[in-house]
């Protein structure tokens, strides 16, 4: 196996799926310049699509921040049957293909609910999808950080007389932010992107309940790829910048990659 | 944990669980076997629904040994050499795991679409890459990138090379050594690799949506087909392929989740391997054996 | 640097940890290319030979085990892909775990070894193909201080049966002495002395040397062994007045340290007996004479000098030169 051979056949491989694309995609966001990038991001629709998905996602990763917090607090401190079960279930939106997951909350929460809660065409239905996708990531990347954190701080604060609340505000949870924040900011990075999930439930109605990337597929039903190119290097742009403070953060508190 | 929170705070995750993961996904397989088995299998012997099905298979087929070899390559080069621009590389593998798969599919579109930057040049050889099998498999294989790398590359970098150095010393050749040596120290996490390589093949729905031009019977996927029967209020066929999909999800974490599940103890008091770490059989330390034992 | 290692010997490779004596084995084994320079066996250049064709065994400090296959496939690896035909190779497996002492094993897998058994399967492994040059990283350092000094004596002996040529890499200075029938020590990339152990100990070329291999103490600006100093209460035996300073207990052994007239300190080893003879205490006047190396007594014999050569200074391979230390004996 010639030294040369492998590697030029791994970077062209790259290059073909990876490199080359992402570099169309800024050249064709950019192909006249500032202006047609700026022209397609500031559509009214791409505004909305784009102001909608931020706005989500910072929602979901914040909820799901203070979710995965508690479903990682029964795992660790609690006991009782099922629980490895639970532990589980915790992986399958990271298993599931988006769309199954998607059509799941729509036999739930859509027009046929059991519980006849439909949000299905509203902005609450986007809000499940993405708490869905997102959750295995605010669980687990608190979970492995919480089972290793040292009981013993918490019993000297309990013995220096703080109450049960203060050793949670002033001990643990100080612990725990770094790990929180970093699975919080992956989870927003996912919410950002996904499709699959939201497709279904959401309906896609422009201005309403259409996300940045149901947008972007439009625009490429409709052969608008400049502008899709566009405002699909604005969610680039928003992930990796997301990803490097996520990097940084792990580098400058030492978290553990659990995702 | 204080007990006056235990109960409150073990019954908010468990519905928030329950409502938000577990009855969505077991409601999928009520409604699929609602109407009988009988109606589901017919909604998935269905022609289109065949060809969904063969077509998955058939890009899963092409895609995964492409990106396992891949992977396994990237891993070595990662982890048995230094060079600048290692970082550069390691980022470019990863970075379909931050992009949202429809960005993946215009991005394709872009270089091997009609109007891309291939585009002449494939026409002009009369390869069809974009609404077609290649493009497809191309969508799939890209968002699947990091994973064989992300499994195995940790596990080489543990073992090091020593025990390569030492095989070549006994006069292995390179190939031999990967054969004999390195591929069967990487087995575990390159089954690992493999099997999230192909669930996300096969579930992977953005970026094939936007490269295959969604023309049922032809191009459409398993996952495009389940949204077509959605759109089409077609549900029992929907429901069917999204069974399928689901038995596959649930195999795969049946197979890699196992190991690697989140923790679900704290560490005991004593300081020393948390109970919830595997503790690997301890070498018997040389006291306890007797050095020249003739027995 | 250049240096010869004789055939049939046992040469250590000694030195404090980053000198390059590491470096210098794997380049010997052809796991690293030197930037210039050859090396040569039994006279024939194999500086481009690669590492599996060199015919050499090697054993590293943490003994890369395969640790997917049994003792047994580990030892037969080289066997194997020489395509020996089976027979042959279970005749020669059973062989050398017999050798090593774990036969008894031969079925575990290398994480149910402790570590002195694992290194002992790399030492077989290695010895498998019969190898030409036997050469050994570090080998014990990774292991308890009492297997290690068990694993010494072994290989010794093991080197006795088997004589291959063998180059052993470590720090430690006593393993060196104990092992070795050729000494090279080796620091910051240069070659500071070569020859017999008990030699370069009496001889060190230089200070390093001196320093490295044993203990030592400062004696009117020169390096002399502690053990070749006599302490006298009498100012006639003893050309160098001193105040005892502490007097400190070590088992069977007594060190003494003394506050010199002219300045300085020394320190004097003594055995027990002659420490209670003397009865110091702290604060005594004393005086140091000092012994040859050849074991007379006497003033102002000098302890170290240079008569083993140093590195060579024009790049060409080095002789040992020692006195034959069988020889009679001859002028300190």
């Amino acid at each position: 196996m010639g030294r040369v051979v492998g590697p030029a056949l791994a970077v062209t491989y790259l290059s073909l799926l990876v490199v080359l694309p992402l570099a169309a995609l800024f050249s064709h966001a950019f192909s006249s310049g500032w202006s047609s990038f700026w022209n397609a991001v500031s559509q009214p629709e791409a505004v909305a699509a784009l102001k909608l998905t931020l706005l989500s996602s910072l929602a979901v990763a914040a909820f799901n921040g203070v979710a995965g917090l508690v479903i990682a607090w029964v795992l660790v401190r609690d006991d009782f049957r099922g629980k490895s079960l639970v532990n589980a279930v915790i992986d399958l939106p990271f298993a599931l293909p988006t769309i199954v997951a998607g059509l799941t909350l729509l036999t739930l929460y859509g027009p046929n609910s059991p519980f006849h809660l439909n949000v299905a065409n509203t902005r609450w239905g986007i809000l499940f999808a993405l708490a869905f996708v997102t959750l295995p990531f605010s669980v687990r990347s608190v979970q492995p950080v919480l089972a290793e954190l040292d009981r013993e701080t918490e019993e000297a604060a309990a013995s220096l007389g703080a109450s049960s609340g203060r050793v949670l505000w002033r001990i643990i949870l100080p612990s725990l932010a770094p790990a929180m924040l970093a699975g919080a900011g992956l989870a927003f990075a996912r919410a950002v992107g996904e499709y699959g999930s939201v497709v279904l439930i959401s309906g896609n109605l422009p201005f309403k309940t259409e996300v940045a990337s149901s947008w972007i597929f439009s625009l490429s039903q409709s052969d608008a790829l400049g502008a899709a190119a566009a405002v699909s290097v604005v969610l680039v742009l928003i992930a990796l910048l997301v990803l490097l403070g996520i990097g940084l953060l792990r580098r400058r508190f030492d978290i553990p990659e659990a995702v | 944990m204080t007990g006056r929170w235990r109960l409150p705070l073990r019954l908010a995750a468990l519905t928030y669980l329950g409502f938000l993961v577990a009855l969505p996904v077991g409601s999928v397989f009520y409604r699929a076997f609602q109407h009988g088995f009988g109606a589901a299998w017919h909604a998935i012997s269905s022609p289109d629904a065949v060809h969904a099905l063969w077509l998955t298979f058939l890009v899963a087929l092409i895609a995964v040994p492409l990106d396992t070899v891949f992977g396994v390559g990237v891993a070595l080069i990662l982890s048995r050499h230094r060079f600048p621009g290692a970082w550069l590389l390691d980022a470019f593998v990863d970075l379909p795991l931050a992009v949202s798969p429809v960005v993946v599919g215009i991005a394709l579109v872009l270089v091997y679409g009609k109007s891309g930057w291939f585009g002449n040049w494939l026409a002009g050889h009369g390869i069809t890459i974009i609404f077609s099998l290649p493009g497809i498999v191309m969508a799939s294989a890209t968002v699947a990138l990091p994973y064989v790398v992300r499994e195995v590359l940790p596990v080489l970098q543990e073992i090091g090379t020593d025990q390569e150095q030492a095989a070549a010393t006994l006069g292995a050749s390179p190939f031999t050594v990967f054969r004999r040596i390195t591929l069967p120290s990487i087995r575990r996490s390159l089954a690992y690799g493999v099997t999230l390589t192909t669930a996300r093949v096969i579930g992977e729905f953005g970026a094939v949506a936007v490269v295959s031009g969604l023309v049922a019977g032809k191009t459409e996927t398993l996952t495009l087909f389940i949204q077509d029967g959605v759109e089409n209020l077609n549900l029992v066929a929907a429901y069917a392929g999204a069974v399928v999909l689901a038995l596959i999800a649930l195999a795969v974490l049946a197979v890699v989740g196992a190991g690697r599940r989140g923790p679900t103890d704290a560490p005991t008091k004593e300081r020393g391997t948390p109970r919830w770490r595997s503790r690997s059989d301890p070498s018997p330390s040389d006291s306890e054996v007797p050095l020249l034992s003739t027995t | 640097m250049s240096l010869e290692v004789p055939d049939g010997s046992l040469t250590a490779l000694l030195g404090p940890s980053g000198g390059g004596k590491s470096t210098l084995l794997r380049v010997v084994a052809g796991l690293e290319v030197p930037d210039s320079g050859t090396i040569e066996f039994d006279g024939e250049d194999v500086t481009g030979v690669p590492v599996r064709d060199r015919g050499i065994g090697f054993c590293f400090q943490h003994y890369a085990p395969f640790r997917h296959l049994t003792v047994r496939k580990n030892v037969s690896f080289g066997l194997e892909v020489r395509k020996r035909p089976k027979a042959e190779i279970r005749a020669k497996v059973d062989e050398l775990l017999d050798l090593v002492k774990i036969d008894h094993l031969a079925d575990r897998y290398p994480s149910q070894l402790s570590g002195g058994q694992r290194q002992r399967m790399a030492l077989a492994r290695a010895l498998a193909i019969e190898p030409q040059l036997l050469l050994l990283d570090e080998p014990f350092g990774a292991l308890d201080a009492r297997v290690r000094q068990e694993l010494r004596v072994w290989l010794r002996e093991l080197h006795e049966t088997i004589s291959v040529t063998t180059v052993l890499v470590t720090h430690d200075q006593e393993e060196a002495m104990e092992v070795a029938d050729h000494l090279a020590i080796i620091n910051e990339g240069r070659l500071e002395q070569i020859g017999h152990p008990t030699d370069m100990y009496d001889h060190p070329a230089n200070e390093f040397v001196m320093k490295f291999l044993g203990p030592a103490t400062q004696l009117n600006g020169e390096w002399v062994r502690p053990h070749d100093l006599v302490i006298h209460r009498n100012p006639a035996d003893g050309d160098n007045a001193g105040t005892v300073e502490r007097v400190t207990h070590l088992g069977f052994e007594v060190r003494v340290d003394v506050a010199l007239e002219g300045g300085g300190a020394a320190w004097v080893q003594l055995s027990r007996g002659v420490a209670n003879e003397l009865d110091l205490a702290s604060g005594d006047p004393v005086w140091i004479s000092r012994t040859g190396a050849s074991g007379r007594h006497g003033k102002g014999q000098p302890t170290a000098r240079v008569p083993s050569r140093g590195p060579g200074t024009d790049g060409a391979p080095l002789q040992l030169l020692a006195p034959d230390p069988l020889a009679p004996n001859t002028t300190s």
